[in-house]
């Protein structure tokens, strides 16, 4: 079940290059066995995080300070894209992040965001720029805050910004709503359409009378 | 009312609960799992205390973590683990699993469409972003999280959110050489690898009329490639007739219903799509990247971008980043790079008609020295049929490794790597940071362009091989 968000006051890190994949934040070999979770934290981004020998990449932002203790990500364009791998959200919640913000993310990493109680937020690329270069002229020393319920951010510089999100996918948030849970009390629902769909698409429902 | 598009006429068909204006609880009709995160789903199931919601449309095999050696040598002790759970908890859910050596194993990709357990109309998940390849078929088929994952085996439903529609018309007739492959990245080169984010594409055009279904499944599989999670190509006669006959596709009466049904699924001619992009076939050449993302596409007879022709500073440092991780110049040619690996498999290119496309280069002819070439067909069927045909033995002459199916090189989950630094064509779909391995390097291609390079000993132009 994930963890309620409302409000968060943060250090926050510029991850601006475009076209982060999910690749790039956790390595596949990270995700293989059933026993990963709680693992992850070391690994995320870990192409960039680490040299070739093993040691840490001093230039790599989140090796940085004060960058290392961020809970929110400034990114760029279309960042999460590519494998639907959710240890990618896993490892940056491991890692201490809570929220992200960005002016695009792969839809099945946004999707995965929510599930894990991570923020991930949405608007247009000068507010993205705005907001990395306040950061930047901080040193990082000068904290974001995100509002959930206003839908407002604030920079460091103190000038606010609002977001859309979509209403279903913010009480989620806001309250930490399990979707298993709430699908479940709706299980009538679905065995009355897959009655109904029986006879309109039998075909689809009876998979085991030619193989 | 304007007409309904493809995707909305599936989509409508399987709203359960309408649960806001735009968020839909929709049936799932085909839920397929394999080795990676099936087991640790049905274990987070079990952990709830609640079981499979229909088992009877869950459908398993493994693929990810197998080692694609002769004999599965060497796949790893996690690995065996993911296998020996993922037999265990399919069987206790009473969930079809296709097993190691048995007909019907492989990349799941693979084997939806050709068990027949992917039909058009049917709405089909999977934990891995390249479901959207059986969208070929005229599916309603997208990748899914754990979580969601979660939701499928507890509830058969998802909540999801109606996406955008983009159009993408391609027209004309495809010039020798050039291949499904070639005409998706360079519509990836086009619009760029968020062009289709939040969108369901579907593909049109007399160019996608004319592509058998393999080809159409290879066009869908990069749809994720370009944001999209979901693509699609409306079903006809070349549908149907690849369909018919297959284990699990219906037969006798329930056919003609299904038939039926089927035709009535192609867009209304005014369906009104979100977007519209239109691309002139004729005008494609054989494409290969030269980056780490799949918009860094070039046709095989260009130069490799040089970032010092570039004005827009974010673009520059991209490409110069890119270049760096490649260890390529700008300015270059991209063909006559010399390579190090071919890789000839994944769910974008490992069926029948990629490994003919590429046996047809390889024929009489050799490897170049120095160069390591696989192919990994996609699934246990494929390498059968092409054992049935001498296929095998052809690359085995040209000094190509034939292996055992599986997703193999295109991830290496399984721990087949590209060397650091190494320098590899790929049929497979990404070319992302360290994808293929720590710091290897990936140029993705056609089949048949990644045949010729491996002949060549670089990447090569498939057109100048005179076949």
């Amino acid at each position: 079940m994930p963890k309620p968000f409302d409000k968060l006051t943060a250090t926050a890190a510029p991850i601006m290059r475009s076209n982060v994949d999910t690749d790039v934040i956790i390595r596949i070999e990270r995700l293989v066995g059933n026993g990963i979770r709680g693992t992850l934290g070391k690994w995320a981004f870990g192409s960039l995080r680490y040299l070739a020998d093993g040691s840490e990449n001093p230039e790599f932002i989140l090796n940085r300070e004060p960058y290392r203790e961020a809970e929110i990500l400034v990114t760029g364009p279309n960042f999460g894209c590519g494998s639907s791998r959710e240890g990618a959200v896993w490892s940056l919640q491991e890692r201490g992040i809570r929220a992200i913000i960005g002016s695009g993310f792969g839809d099945i990493f946004f999707a995965n965001c929510f599930q894990n109680g991570i923020l991930p937020v949405v608007v247009d690329k000068a507010v993205v720029d705005q907001l990395a270069a306040d950061i930047e002229a901080t040193q990082g020393a000068g904290k974001i805050s995100i509002d959930l319920e206003a839908q407002t951010i604030v920079s460091p510089s103190g000038a606010r910004h609002s977001f859309e999100i979509d209403p279903r996918r913010r009480e989620g948030l806001l309250k930490g709503l399990d979707e298993v849970a709430l699908t479940l009390q709706r299980d009538d629902e679905i065995h009355a359409f897959q009655a109904s769909d029986r006879t309109a698409r039998p075909w689809i429902h009876s998979t085991r009378t030619s193989a | 009312m304007p007409g309904r598009s493809l995707l909305q006429k599936i989509w409508d068909q399987h709203v359960i609960a309408r649960l806001s204006e735009d968020t839909d609880l929709l049936h799932i009709d085909r839920h397929l799992l394999h080795d990676l995160g099936g087991s640790r789903g049905l274990l987070d199931l079990k952990s709830r205390g609640l079981k499979v919601h229909n088992p009877e449309l869950t459908f398993a095999t493994p693929d990810h973590a197998l080692s694609t050696a002769p004999g599965r040598a060497g796949t790893s002790k996690i690995g065996l683990e993911l296998l020996d759970a993922l037999r265990v908890e399919t069987a206790a859910s009473g969930i079809t699993l296709f097993d190691v050596d048995q007909p019907g194993q492989g990349i799941v990709h693979v084997i939806g469409p050709e068990l027949g357990l992917s039909l058009p109309g049917a709405t089909i998940v999977c934990g891995d972003s390249h479901t959207c390849t059986h969208g070929g078929l005229g599916a309603l088929a997208f990748g899914i999280g754990s979580s969601e994952l979660t939701h499928v085996l507890a509830t058969q439903a998802l909540i999801q959110k109606r996406p955008k529609t983009l159009h993408a018309r391609f027209e004309g007739k495809l010039p020798l050489g050039v291949t499904a492959k070639d005409m998706i990245l360079a519509l990836i080169g086009q619009v760029g690898a968020a062009g289709g984010t939040g969108y369901a594409v579907e593909y049109a055009g007399s160019a996608i009329r004319a592509l058998p279904i393999e080809g159409r499944l290879t066009i869908c599989n990069l749809s994720i490639e370009l944001g999209a999670k979901i693509g699609m190509v409306a079903p006809d006669e070349t549908t149907f007739e690849f369909l018919r006959g297959r284990p699990y596709a219906p037969q006798g009466e329930m056919w003609d219903l299904a038939v039926k049904a089927w035709r009535e699924l192609p867009s209304d001619p005014d369906a009104v799509f979100d977007r519209e992009v239109v691309i002139d076939v004729e005008k494609i050449i054989p494409q290969v990247t030269w980056g780490i993302s799949p918009e860094h596409v070039v046709g095989v007879d260009g130069v490799i971008p040089d970032p010092k022709a570039v004005d827009d500073p974010a673009r520059r440092a991209a490409i110069e980043t890119a270049l760096e991780y490649m260890g390529l110049q700008g300015g270059a040619p991209i063909a006559g790079t010399p390579v190090d690996w071919v890789f000839i498999g994944s769910c974008t290119n490992s069926r029948l008609s990629d490994l003919r496309a590429a046996a047809e280069v390889a024929r009489g002819r050799k490897v170049a020295a120095g160069v390591r070439a696989w192919v990994v067909p996609g699934s246990e069927n494929v390498k059968r049929e092409a054992v049935a045909e001498g296929l095998d033995k052809i690359f085995i002459e040209a000094g190509f490794e034939w292996r055992e199916p599986g997703c193999s090189m295109c991830l290496a989950a399984n721990g087949e790597v590209v060397a650091p630094g190494q320098r590899s064509v790929s049929t497979s779909n990404r070319n992302f940071v360290g994808r293929q391995g720590p710091r290897a390097r990936t140029h993705l291609a056609s089949p048949a362009s990644a045949a010729a390079s491996a002949i060549a000993g670089a990447i090569a132009d498939v057109r100048m091989m005179g076949r």
